[in-house]
């Protein structure tokens, strides 16, 4: 804040020039509103600097030092959630239990968005990797599997790098028949593999031990050392690892040549396949990336748990996954980990709380009514109204991609200095909105 | 040898038969049209060579080699580069992205910098707006950025489908005056055009489409002239 104050007044415009030479040379889009803000600043505020002082100042201000602000946003939160469980322990509110599914549902959110907002192929089936990647360990660890019952027990840190790779399998193997599909077709037909797993290991009794499920399942160890279901620090702790390094290798995709290709091809296909893309091998790469994912988190999951049964995968969790991504604002991996926690801690814990507080409120007189209400029965209808306001309030996300920004809230980018031709009055009356958008 | 060889194609959407035994020739440096009304098959020619669709008869051959089992994109990597109808830029996606998209089969870094110039000083229009969204662009240079993103292909072969589509007369002028200029850095054309007035006064050559086969060929002078072609597609009674 006070930096902001301290920055000398012709800056901006100043500053928005080096902002475009960079997106010149070094061939990267200039991300977000500061970039684009940056951009249109120069072009077309720059031979009239007073006047856009004058119009857009404190705006400019909070654009320009967008990135700076994030940078210190994240690290307040890195440092949150690394003390998390002091702080949870030192305010007492007990809930740590609840922050390591929260954090494996956010790494299953963070693979589900490689396949729905980086390569966008809407996939209303994602639990189904979550299961195979739950079941690849429990196959591998649980006394009722047969592998196990003939003497081939798994190391955990074995069996989590296998669902990884199992999971990442049946992603291309579940991926194929999809290849021809788009939108809608495909949204179906991966609602159908959603419905499909479950039921299979539901139905191979004698591989999964059908409903009455597995128990119990290898947990992690250090040496002798083994990690308990009830020690829930060193387990957050190792999701939180799993989760950074998950975080670390989805953004470096998103910047590869693989990410362009995904993006390519989610605008066009067949533009992408015009420019050389193989189709076939980035739609698989998608799906089997995305599913690699959800292979650590089922993992983690069923470990954590100690126990796995069908049931635990049903169609409420793909649901859940997508509407994570959804809200903190598809294809945008910061989006999509905030979005992820804000619905992890409103399932977990935030409806908890209010029916607990709810029922204490019922012992007042006059409020015995409310001992019949209980919100844990009315979470989904909860979370639907959420997500439908969600939608009518911000449809972009919580935090959407620069890209999505741009489509929904009328396009920031760069609007040109001088239009020769006949397109001549309708920029124009662009530049007058954008400069009129920029004095708001 | 020709560059471009199409030898009896047969393409079939699903039933329906939409290319009844093409044969057209591209020689090296040429610029060929192909024009025809709607529906007669021009564009289906354009996706079967460029591999879109896979022809079910028929070879198509680029250099000698047979190209007409191979995916788009392995296509595009022999230098065999359309301008989809339509345009087809990604709209949300800067004018920089797009034609490093373009780019996306090659790996030759510094040569890739060199037709980002080239492709600047054919439509300096681009150059102005570099970091502008493709989808904000006008439709006269939203198809600049279509050839130029064909371009940074380095294509051998340039498949360009309708690059007249809703754009206004001076602004046709200018698109086939870059094609003209493109083809003489080296680039071999083949054209796909309803305005034949155009494309007849830019094309060394012409077939003439109709149902899907081919009932014509000739010099473009001469389909200029010809009396048929004067009447259905040039306007001329």
């Amino acid at each position: 804040m006070d930096d902001r104050r301290s920055t000398p007044d012709d800056r901006p415009a100043g500053a928005g020039v080096p902002a475009r030479e960079g997106a010149g040379s070094d061939g990267r889009p200039t991300d977000g509103v500061a970039g684009g803000m940056a951009v249109a600043a120069a072009d077309t505020v720059s031979r009239d600097v007073p006047e856009a002082r004058r119009a857009t100042a404190s705006q400019r201000w909070a654009e320009l030092s967008e990135q700076r602000r994030n940078r210190v946003l994240f690290a307040v939160f890195a440092i949150f959630v690394l003390a998390y469980p002091l702080i949870d322990r030192g305010l007492g509110w007990n809930r740590m239990g609840s922050m390591n599914p929260i954090l494996v549902f956010v790494l299953l959110a963070l693979g589900l968005n490689i396949v729905v907002g980086f390569a966008g192929l809407l996939d209303l089936g994602y639990a189904a990797f979550f299961a195979i990647g739950g079941y690849t360990v429990a196959f591998l660890t649980a006394p009722q599997s047969p592998l196990v019952q003939r003497g081939f027990q798994t190391d955990f840190w074995v069996a989590l790098i296998v669902a990884f790779v199992v999971a990442a399998v049946f992603g291309v193997i579940l991926g194929a028949p999809t290849l021809r599909l788009r939108g809608d077709y495909l949204a179906i037909v991966t609602l159908a593999f959603g419905e499909i797993v479950p039921r299979t290991f539901l139905n191979l009794e004698g591989l999964t031990n059908g409903s009455k499920g597995m128990n119990p399942i290898g947990r992690p160890h250090a040496g002798d050392v083994e990690l308990l279901a009830s020690d829930q620090v060193p387990w957050y702790y190792l999701i939180l690892a799993i989760l950074a390094f998950s975080i670390f290798v989805i953004n470096r995709l998103h910047g590869s040549r693989l990410g362009r290709a995904w993006m390519a091809m989610r605008e066009d296909e067949i533009a992408a396949a015009s420019m050389g893309i193989d189709l076939v091998k980035t739609k698989l790469l998608a799906f089997s990336l995305g599913a690699s994912f959800s292979g650590f988190g089922g993992a983690m999951y069923a470990s954590m748990l100690q126990f796995i049964d069908p049931f635990q995968f049903d169609f409420s969790i793909s649901i859940m996954l997508l509407a994570m991504v959804i809200l903190g604002g598809i294809g945008n991996l910061w989006g999509v980990l905030f979005g992820g926690l804000l619905m992890g801690a409103f399932n977990f814990i935030w409806v908890e709380s209010a029916a607990n507080w709810i029922r204490s409120l019922s012992t007042n007189p006059g409020l015995g009514f409310l001992a019949a209400v209980d919100l844990n029965n009315s979470k989904l209808m909860l979370f639907g109204g959420a997500l439908v306001l969600m939608m009518l309030l911000r449809p972009e996300g919580i935090f959407p991609s620069a890209q999505r920004k741009a489509e929904l809230k009328g396009a920031r980018a760069a609007i040109p200095v001088t239009v020769p031709g006949i397109e001549e009055s309708l920029h124009d009356a662009r530049q007058g909105e954008q400069v009129a958008g920029g004095g708001r | 040898m020709a560059t471009l060889d199409v030898q009896n194609v047969h393409t079939y959407y699903g039933n329906i038969h939409a290319l009844r035994s093409v044969s057209l020739t591209v020689q090296d440096g040429e610029i060929v049209t192909l024009i025809g009304s709607n529906g007669a098959g021009k564009s289906t020619t354009l996706r079967t060579i460029s591999g879109i669709l896979q022809p079910r008869e028929g070879r198509i051959l680029l250099d000698g080699q047979p190209i007409n089992r191979l995916a788009a994109h392995e296509i595009v990597e022999r230098g065999v580069c359309q301008v989809p109808e339509g345009r087809r830029i990604f709209s949300r996606m800067t004018i920089l992205e797009n034609l490093e998209m373009g780019a996306f089969a090659r790996k030759d870094r510094a040569a890739i910098q060199d037709d980002l110039a080239r492709v600047f000083d054919l439509f300096p229009r681009l150059k102005e707006r570099i970091g502008q969204k493709g989808g904000t662009l006008s439709g006269g240079e939203q198809q600049m950025l279509a050839i130029g993103r064909a371009m940074m292909a380095q294509p051998k072969v340039l498949l360009l489908d309708e690059p007249s589509m809703g754009l206004a007369p001076i602004l046709v002028e200018t698109i086939f005056q870059t094609v003209q200029e493109i083809n003489r850095q080296g680039v071999t054309v083949l054209l796909v055009e309803q305005n034949a007035l155009m494309a007849l006064q830019v094309a060394d050559r012409g077939y003439v489409l109709e149902t899907g086969a081919i009932v014509l060929d000739d010099s473009a002078a001469n389909l200029r002239e010809n009396e048929t072609v004067q009447k259905a597609y040039l306007g001329i009674e």
